[in-house]
């Protein structure tokens, strides 16, 4: 369950954006997770919703953005786009792929008052 | 969770070092200038106890209502970002001195401790070693490894269930450590999360015991994708076992193409020496790294007089 470890993560980049942008609100956070970022979200949105209690993101609502797996192919030596972790090369059937990209959990932005 | 520096799990502590101290609560005051130097304070616990330290035991979060006009603010920030800072900041510090740090990572009961007691036995008199303990109770892990002469610190996460860098940088200051020697990381046995937090590591080491089944690697890819070394353990026992070996490795070579794969056993001394070559192998290439890199500073001050 590293949600919750994530989570407050992101509570903490949210407080640090609220004393130096003096927000006292947030109303929607959105986050782009990448497709081999390793999050569950219904885990997520628990998690914030209990990280977030009593604070400036209270009640705030979680949006996902998704973000395509890259990996980089060691048949083809091409960098890949991937809906799945362990689907093969859709250039040349190859299964010994390495991500490259789509592993990052980023806030994207908020809606704040 | 400590709401300034980012603490988290709740509950996780920190036993072995050389002085006490709480991390959480109410009596815990961050400057922010963080890459550790630690000016909060720290609860002197008594020498009774053994060290520990406590991360984030008290909410003290902010609460600010308040109202005005809706707006938008971009932030774009990965929010491992304040993990990575730390991991940046241990790296330096084990670059600092010298050390070759390694995240051994596997489930739990693959034989991480058995492993690293058997190696630490070897090492003895030739590399100096520290180990960081990972688990979620219990010291025994580092007592194990303190019985084989080797200074470790137990970091008891509590709820948490893997290390972050954070407090493998807390653990690292309690830490007796030596120039140029090597320290393990043994993250807590789990073979999900502790893939998503760098330590600051300078190579990860997965440790998949054989009798776990063949598709572990594709049921719990992250854990092997960023590995440097894959070692398959407990091999004395495939006699007993139904195990498809190489199945098992070809799964492990597909999400971590680039890994190296040992075959170890403690018991009856299989890929030891492969293993103790290796380890003598990386910390010879990142000690002379790291001496080039100095001696072209050297150079390059010289070059200025």
């Amino acid at each position: 369950m590293h949600e919750m470890s994530l989570c407050e993560s992101l509570l903490g980049v949210i407080e640090e954006s609220a004393r130096r942008e003096g927000f006292t609100r947030v109303r929607c956070i959105r986050l782009e997770v990448g497709r081999f970022a390793g999050v569950e979200q219904p885990a997520m949105r628990f998690g914030f919703e209990v990280v977030a209690r009593g604070t400036v993101a209270e009640g705030a609502k979680l949006e996902f953005v998704d973000v395509p797996g890259r990996a980089w192919c060691f048949d083809c030596g091409q960098t890949v786009t991937l809906e799945n972790r362990l689907d093969p090369c859709p250039n040349c059937g190859g299964v010994r792929l390495q991500p490259s990209g789509g592993a990052d959990i980023k806030l994207k932005d908020m809606e704040v008052i | 969770m400590c709401t300034t520096c980012g603490c988290s799990g709740d509950g996780a502590t920190l036993e072995g070092g050389e002085h006490a101290h709480s991390h959480g609560g109410t009596h815990h005051h961050h400057d922010h200038t963080h890459p550790h130097t630690h000016e909060h304070e720290h609860a002197h616990d008594g020498a009774d106890e053994h060290d520990r330290l406590d991360y984030g035991s008290g909410p003290a979060r902010s609460h600010a209502p308040g109202l005005s006009q809706a707006r938008m603010v971009e932030i774009e920030r990965n929010i491992l970002s304040k993990n990575d800072t730390y991991a940046a900041s241990n790296r330096a510090r084990f670059a600092q001195n010298g050390n070759l740090a390694l995240n051994l990572l596997a489930g739990p009961g693959a034989g991480k401790t058995t492993l690293l007691v058997e190696t630490l036995k070897i090492l003895a008199g030739t590399i100096t070693c520290s180990v960081i303990e990972g688990d979620q109770q219990t010291s025994n892990d580092a007592e194990r490894i303190r019985a084989t002469g080797t200074p470790a610190i137990q970091v008891n996460t509590g709820k948490g269930c893997h290390l972050d860098a954070h407090m493998v940088g807390h653990a690292a200051e309690h830490l007796d450590v030596s120039m140029g020697g090597i320290l393990f990381i043994e993250n807590v046995g789990n073979l999900v999360c502790p893939a998503a937090f760098d330590l600051g590591e300078k190579r990860r080491v997965t440790l998949l015991s054989v009798t776990e089944g063949e598709d572990k690697p594709l049921k719990y890819p992250d854990i092997f994708e960023k590995a440097d070394m894959v070692l398959l353990t407990k091999t004395d026992l495939l006699p007993y076992l139904d195990v498809d070996l190489a199945a098992l490795e070809g799964n492990v070579r597909r999400v971590a193409p680039a890994a190296r794969i040992l075959h170890v056993s403690t018991r009856n001394g299989q890929g030891m020496a492969e293993w103790l070559g290796w380890l003598k192998d990386e910390r010879r290439a990142l000690l002379d790294a790291l001496a080039a890199q100095a001696q072209a500073r050297a150079d390059m001050l010289r070059a200025a007089e």
